[in-house]
């Protein structure tokens, strides 16, 4: 059920260069699940306007808290950041349809493939499957070392490499090169990242199950203004979907890359 | 409650409150929320006869104490509407305003004859100030005869009363006011978005695809509480002030310059919950200014 909820800031630490981890604390942790999302209104007064959507990139439904990590780079985030232990945030969700960790049998091995700040909500993903008998490989890109983050976190997981278009960590590339190094072999794939490393990923692993999390520019995050429409595939039998409350995940061959 | 409730042509309202069209969807996503039955009414959607695509994204940015949108009328057509979204807001004891857009004056008479016809659509809003879509919308808006003409065909076929939305991005509100009061309005809406742009910093090229789009939030209040005030001057039908609205002492400015009834926009976005927190904070404002019901309030910046 969405919920909107002051919620208690329990830490605020910075992770990598303009990458924060804010860790809240409130009862609409105990509905949510990876792959969904908050929109936390940044700022008590009008400037800037609207809320954030930020993914959920850990949960803890016995202290009641979850984190988020994000990129402090706009107003907006760099509002975000300035929060400190106690404080409160006004945080409405959880919104939005997360990934199928079901969709994973016991046994199987999922390839989670992430870029940038498309990388956090995999985390929480990776902890589910694990918990479930899934074996996950990550395959994680950054534009460069400076911006990686949750190296050991993902480590511990399971097997971890990483891409950095600059080479200044793991292979210099992208996601797609770490494909062709490393060849690994997987089930079923789940990514959270830049379109054009989703489109990559669609067209590489043409024959396995795929399930794609996508970003587009939101007004109201819950469905009701239109703002982040996406197109569909042909024969999807809808026009078009909202990122926001049909997604932000869906099967891969629903939206049109 | 009873203090707040208002009777305008077609309209029962339990409260002056409504949601303002485009910003509620058709009020399935806020019905998970709260309960749609606490708002004076609801504003749907912009209806057209055939399914709208809408606009290529990005289609909102933010702006300062504002935000553009060009959405584009996007809505899966009246067929739809009707038997989908209004037959879902039946379970809701509140009326509904049907927001009705076309291309041509046909498309509009199409829309107002048919969907006026819903049983829990009351009234409908006359969207002749759209400023995103190429045809329709705002040209019938700009010019006070087209505006007169278009409002005249509508209120021919429409069985329910008819009020029609005026856009800002005019030179003068008055003269479109007073047409549309000439073609037949029972009341007026007011104001929809203004044209704004806004440019990306580093590539210098207009953030939303569509280039431009219509400024909404708390930044065009002023400008919606001169407007309602100088229409209120020269009109004698009822207007639904809008245009930055966020809590209930803007609800207040906008009666005192004239309107009798306030839609709620761009803050259902911000704050999900701000209609019915408006709703319950109004009695306590009305204490405070010593006024017993808030009918006592219209106007009263013009006495």
């Amino acid at each position: 059920m969405i919920r909107q909820e002051k919620m208690t800031v329990v830490a605020q630490k910075q992770i990598a260069t303009n990458i924060f981890e804010l860790t809240l604390q409130g009862q609409l942790v105990q509905d949510m699940s990876p792959g969904q999302f908050v929109h936390v209104k940044v700022s008590n007064t009008f400037e800037p306007l609207l809320r954030r959507p930020i993914s959920i990139a850990n949960v803890d439904k016995e202290k009641n808290e979850f984190t988020m990590i994000y990129r402090a780079e706009g107003r907006g985030t760099k509002f975000l950041a300035t929060n400190r232990e106690n404080e409160i945030v006004d945080v409405l969700g959880p919104l939005g349809n997360g990934f199928p960790v079901e969709a994973a049998k016991p046994g199987q091995t999922a390839l989670l493939v992430g870029g940038g700040i498309g990388v956090p909500p995999l985390h929480e993903l990776a902890k589910q499957l694990n918990a479930r008998g899934v074996k996950t490989i990550h395959v994680l890109g950054f534009q460069s070392e400076n911006v990686c983050f949750y190296e050991e976190q993902f480590n511990a997981l399971g097997d971890t490499y990483f891409a950095t278009v600059d080479g200044t960590k793991g292979t210099k590339g992208f996601v797609t090169t770490v494909f062709d190094e490393v060849k690994p072999e997987f089930d079923l794939f789940y990514s959270c990242g830049p379109l054009p490393m989703l489109r990559a990923l669609e067209g590489y692993y043409p024959e396995k199950e795929g399930y794609l999390s996508f970003e587009e520019r939101m007004g109201c995050g819950i469905g009701a203004c239109f703002a982040c429409v996406c197109d569909t595939t042909e024969g999807y039998g809808k026009d078009y979907v909202k990122v926001c409350s049909d997604g932000p995940v869906f099967p891969k061959g629903v939206v049109a890359l | 409650m009873s203090r707040l409730n208002l009777q305008l042509p077609g309209l029962d309202l339990k409260n002056p409150i409504m949601p303002a069209s485009g910003c509620f969807g058709f009020g399935r996503e806020y019905a998970q929320l709260y309960n749609l039955s606490k708002l004076g009414a609801i504003m749907i959607k912009a209806t057209t006869v055939e399914t709208r695509k809408g606009n290529p994204t990005p289609r909102v940015a933010e702006t300062s104490a504002g935000m553009l949108n060009a959405i584009g009328l996007q809505n899966p057509g009246i067929e739809k509407v009707m038997a989908e979204e209004l037959k879902f807001l039946e379970s809701y004891d509140v009326p509904v305003i049907a927001n009705v857009a076309g291309t041509e004056v046909a498309d509009y008479v199409e829309v107002a004859e048919r969907i006026s016809k819903a049983t829990n659509v009351k009234a409908l809003e006359l969207n002749i100030s759209c400023p995103n879509v190429k045809c329709g919308g705002i040209q019938f808006g700009t010019d006070p005869e087209t505006a007169r003409q278009l409002t005249a065909a509508v209120n021919a076929v429409s069985t329910v009363p008819v009020y029609v939305k005026l856009s800002p991005n005019v030179t003068n509100i008055v003269d479109i006011a007073k047409a549309v009061e000439a073609g037949g309005a029972d009341g007026i809406t007011m104001i929809n978005t203004l044209v704004g742009m806004r440019l990306d910093e580093r590539t210098g090229k207009p953030v939303i695809a569509n280039g431009t789009g219509g400024l909404s939030g708390p930044a065009i209040k002023p400008v919606a509480i001169r407007m309602v005030y100088d229409v209120y001057k020269a009109v004698n039908i009822p207007i639904i002030g809008m245009g930055g609205v966020t809590c209930a002492q803007d609800v207040i400015d906008f009666m005192s310059a004239g309107a009798s009834a306030v839609a709620v926009g761009t803050a259902n976005f911000v704050d999900h919950f701000v209609c019915p927190t408006i709703i319950e904070e109004l009695p306590d404002l009305l204490d405070t200014l010593n006024v017993d019901h808030i009918s006592g309030i219209i106007g009263r910046s013009h006495r």
